[in-house]
């Protein structure tokens, strides 16, 4: 398919012919102060300050987890009347339309929508999450800058990367717009819709030419980076676990779920009932390896009430176990967890160290 | 302030040489630009890295239970413990970490004979996110601490800014800024200038002003990007319930997930649990990643505790919290809520 | 077989509806009970398979889930039995639901003992303590329903008292069996016990089974699997020939939602039944 190009006078056209179709979120300035996955609606103002995110680097403070992977989710409905003929019956709560695309994420940076090729391997089974995947048609936009807590390129990831994105829109250097570039099948059916002719062109050889040159840098740059993967993988499981640094990176921790909520990655759950009067649900909602009380058993047996194997745990969970059951590790390099750790726990001291392990 | 991270690595290097403490609980300079990290010394040499600066944000009376039980001879939950003196735990303690101490000490949670407190005269600390809102969404790379402004570096450019002017919400309407109790007492940079700035129960009174609608509206707004991660709680030196309310099964006082309602009450009721012992420390706002202004509530509880009983947490340990003690001439006139309202705030 | 799902969508959170057919209390102090569940639906009652070992969600909407071993074989068709200890909510709500009540499961989960491949052939010891029997009595009675596959069979069984004892009628029913050899004891000296008195460890180095071409199936508290390793060894066991039934809190059962994590393995998943060996080789986090 071929590449498109659009002025930046034509993306406030684009969102909106999108968010008549489809619901469309976009990473908007909220009045915390920070980014955030917004709907896109009538009160959207389309101004400098909206556009800005696609010229710098900011991420927005969520990842697209919650989209694919909501809190809570209702997994079963079931009757709680007990007279009633499917008393205590449950019942499950999938969409009714699974193939039907009905929401568009704008402007999603390559290591989110890398975590889903990576979370893809675990639910695999799971038709909550594997429906969802299918209705969500996924806009991103590739990175000029990098952030000093970015570290993409480590973990196999890159600036431009486009694993889990159905288009990639490219900002050109030379601010006018952006190189479209169409990934997935379903993008070509949905090409016309989203990107009408009258709004775009074709994109020029030397537009081209400086998007593939990026690309090649970029590529080179991963070249030279170590395989953390493979580097992990040959090490032996019982030398990291017992390795001496762990006291020193769970010091600090106060075991809050901070870096596992905001992490693109991390998907540890918890299931529920609740009941009101007569009707009840079985939700599914967000748990943290790092909670004191994630692995304790009913006899009050706790095999990781110490922080720090909660600690070592939750890295070695992606670092280590990941990579060998399913091949990549468990992280993108987005850097979330090192600016929002209350404590500033740095996930990549804790890399180096796992590197420098015998 | 550099001297005076010094002067602090110099009473920890002491205290650790002299044997007087086997742990001290400071800070450590943090990967990132206005961040630090909470550190516990074990050694002389670790005192090197201790570090103390206007980003000290987390309140480290929260680790004083934990590491002084790390120092404590491996035993049974249900084994009493050992008879003889038990190792000592220095730890850095601002004005508002000191009452915290004061209150663990009232509750049971520590004892007095193991702390060593290094008290900080006249602290203030800087809230990141003013800094942010500053510089706009630009990248920092560097900022550098002078007496009463900062410096902010990033890629192609540098800004001044005064220190006042990004301090965190409850340093500057702090009132108690020294040390309650301690065994040392060091004076800040600037300690002789602390002085509240704004009314002590501004913001407070701004939102008592609203009508009760508005006051819901502003309320579920301000909550509405809680993700439950519980950073809030647990950077609370007070939240030390082995099982959280939230956590208990039987019965379940609150649903687990980010529905609106349970997160109200999780947040209304955490802070009812904090009347009367919430010193305003403010490392639950720090420790919060959606920048919620959850201590809007605990300060709220802490001037009503101030009108109905006269007290204030930790300021005296002869003093217990408000809610843990009866006396027969309490108030009595809180049941009724017309009498609530008309009472004039101090 | 999932009636209501009309999307064809294969939904491992969704139970299969079954129906309590029985009760029955097996210890005196009532804390045990065993559950003959029925599936609603015909195709499944009659289609149902499951190895010895494997564990079941057991679902009771409104309370939640709990994993329990199922205690019946794959040879006795119709019903599933699991035999639950009263401990926490959802335990504590299944025991007040009598005949008729719905219960939901999920399974078969987990990976069962190797009775069709590697146990073939072999002398199997079972060592069981207090209420960890449940999935070597559906072990045990595969194996004895396909006696030829299997040498030797002894059966090392040990409760804190005689009426601690789960199976009771069945246990007497084994002993007059001349194709199994079945040791029960109890920890002490009771009125109206004529069988033998010990901790299941001190019966263990007692009987001394021989390892010769011999596999070893224990359950049982951390603290008997502890001490009835030393007997073994001594007799000569190595630990590719122990094999053993983790525990651990679990949520999902199919190796997702991260509970019940040993290091690497899932015990849902990869386990429960795991060989000493294999255990060596990652963390103790269970």
């Amino acid at each position: 398919m071929e590449p498109l190009k659009i002025d930046k006078e034509n993306l406030k056209d684009i969102l909106q012919v999108i968010s008549k179709d489809y619901k469309t979120f976009c990473p908007q300035k909220t009045d915390k102060g920070f980014r955030d996955w917004r709907i896109i609606n009538r009160d959207t103002e389309f101004d400098s300050e909206f556009f800005s995110y696609f010229d710098e680097v900011t991420l927005p403070k969520s990842s697209i987890k919650p989209f694919f992977f909501p809190q809570p989710e209702t997994l079963l409905t079931f009757n709680y009347d007990p007279k009633a003929e499917d008393a205590f019956l449950p019942k499950q709560c999938l969409d009714k339309e699974p193939d039907k695309i009905d929401t568009v994420l704008f402007g999603v940076r390559p290591c989110d929508a890398r975590s889903l090729i990576l979370n893809d391997m675990p639910f695999k089974d799971d038709p909550y999450y594997n429906i969802r995947r299918k209705k969500i048609f996924l806009i991103g936009i590739s990175c000029t800058k990098q952030s000093s807590t970015c570290f993409c390129l480590w973990t196999g990831g890159s600036p431009l990367g486009t694993d889990g994105l159905d288009i990639i829109l490219h900002p050109l250097d030379d601010e006018t717009g952006y190189v479209i570039e169409f990934i997935s099948k379903r993008s070509e059916e949905l090409k016309d819709t989203i990107f009408p002719e009258k709004f775009c062109s074709k994109a020029s050889q030397s537009e081209l030419d400086e998007i593939a040159a990026r690309k090649e840098k970029s590529k080179s740059a991963l070249k030279s980076m170590p395989n953390l993967a493979e580097q992990l993988k040959q090490k032996e499981l019982m030398a990291v676990y017992n390795a001496p640094f762990w006291q020193d990176v769970a010091m600090s921790c106060i075991n809050c779920g901070a870096c596992t909520f905001l992490c693109p990655t991390c998907y540890c759950f918890d299931i529920q009932d609740e009941v009101v009067k007569k009707r009840g649900r079985r939700i599914r909602y967000w748990d943290s390896c790092m909670f004191p009380l994630f692995t304790q058993h009913a006899s009050g047996h706790n095999p990781r009430g110490d922080k720090v194997k909660r600690v070592r745990n939750r890295f070695l969970h992606k670092f280590k176990y990941f990579p060998d059951r399913f091949g990549p590790v468990s992280c993108v390099g987005c850097g979330r967890c090192i600016k929002e750790c209350p404590v500033n726990i740095d996930i990549r001291e804790v890399i180096r160290n796992l590197l420098a392990v015998k | 302030m550099k001297a005076f991270s010094e002067r602090i690595k110099e009473e920890a290097k002491r205290l650790l040489e002299q044997k007087e403490v086997e742990a001290f609980i400071g800070f450590s300079k943090g990967s990132l630009p206005m961040t630090t990290r909470p550190f516990v010394a074990r050694t002389p040499e670790d005192t090197e890295k201790l570090v103390f600066n206007s980003f000290c944000v987390m309140n480290l009376a929260r680790y004083l239970p934990e590491v002084l039980k790390s120092l404590e001879p491996q035993r049974k939950p249900q084994d009493p413990l050992p008879k003889g003196p038990l190792p000592k735990v220095g730890i850095l303690a601002t004005g508002c970490w000191s009452r915290n101490i004061v209150v663990q000490i009232q509750e049971n949670q520590i004892d007095r004979d193991r702390v060593v407190i290094v008290g900080i005269k006249g602290a203030g600390m800087i809230d990141k996110r003013k800094v942010f809102a500053h510089v706009g969404e630009k990248e920092i790379s560097a900022v550098e601490e002078k007496e009463d402004k900062i410096i902010v570096k990033g890629p192609e450019y540098e800004v001044k800014i005064a220190k006042e002017d990004v301090l965190r919400d409850n340093c500057q309407v702090c009132v108690h800024f020294d040390p309650v109790i301690y065994d040392i007492l060091l004076e800040a940079p600037g300690a002789h200038e602390r002085e509240p700035k704004i009314e002590r129960f501004k913001q407070i009174e701004e939102i008592e002003a609203l009508s009760i609608n508005e006051r819901w509206a502003w309320f579920t707004k301000e909550i509405e990007n809680c993700i439950r991660c519980y950073a809030c709680r647990n950077a609370c030196p007070l939240c030390y319930c082995p099982t959280c309310f939230v956590d208990d099964s039987r019965p379940q006082w609150v649903g687990k997930s980010i529905d609106p309602t349970d997160t109200q009450i999780f947040h209304i009721l955490r802070a009812f649990h904090m009347a009367g012992r919430c010193t305003d420390c403010g490392a639950c706002e720090s420790a919060c990643p959606m920048g919620i202004k959850m201590r809007l509530l605990t300060k709220k509880i802490e001037k009503d505790c101030l009108n109905f009983f006269d007290t204030e947490a930790g300021l005296s340990i002869d003093v217990m919290p408000a809610l843990s003690t009866y006396k027969p001439d309490d108030p009595q006139d809180f049941f009724i809520t017309e009498k609530l309202f008309s009472k004039d705030s101090k | 077989m999932m009636k209501e799902n009309s999307l064809k969508i294969k939904n491992p959170y969704l139970p299969y509806p079954a129906r309590i057919e029985d009760v029955k209390v097996e210890t005196e102090d009532g804390k045990l009970k065993t559950f003959r569940l029925i599936f609603e639906d015909d195709l499944l009652r009659e289609k149902w398979e499951h190895i010895p070992g494997q564990f079941a969600m057991l679902s009771l909407v409104g309370h939640g889930e709990i994993p329990i071993g199922i205690a019946s074989s794959p040879t006795e068709k119709g019903y599933l039995l699991f035999t639950v200890f009263r401990t926490g909510k959802v335990t504590n709500a299944l025991h007040q639901l009598d005949k008729g009540a719905r219960i939901g499961i999920r399974g078969p989960l987990g990976n069962g003992f190797p009775v069709k491949d590697e146990l073939k052939g072999k002398n199997i010891v079972i060592i069981a303590g207090g209420f960890a029997f449940t999935t070597l009595r559906a072990t045990l009675l595969y194996m004895l329903e396909n006696r030829d596959q299997y040498g030797k069979i002894t059966v090392i069984y040990g409760a804190r008292s005689p009426g601690m004892l789960l199976y009771k009628e069945e246990l007497e029913k084994w002993q007059k069996r001349d194709d199994l050899n079945l040791y029960v004891t109890v920890d002490r000296e009771a009125p109206g016990w004529t069988g033998l008195v010990g901790f299941v460890p001190t019966i263990t180095e007692q009987v001394s089974p021989s390892p010769e071409n011999a596999a070893a199936l224990i359950c049982g508290p951390p603290i008997m699997i502890k001490f009835t390793m030393p007997p073994l060894e001594k007799a000569g066991w190595k630990d590719d020939q122990v094999y053993l039934s983790l525990e651990n809190r679990m949520k999902c059962g199919i190796g997702v939602c991260g509970h019940c994590n040993v290091g690497p393995i899932y015990v849902c998943k990869d386990g429960p039944v795991f060989k000493r060996s294999e255990l060596n080789k990652l963390p103790v986090e269970y």
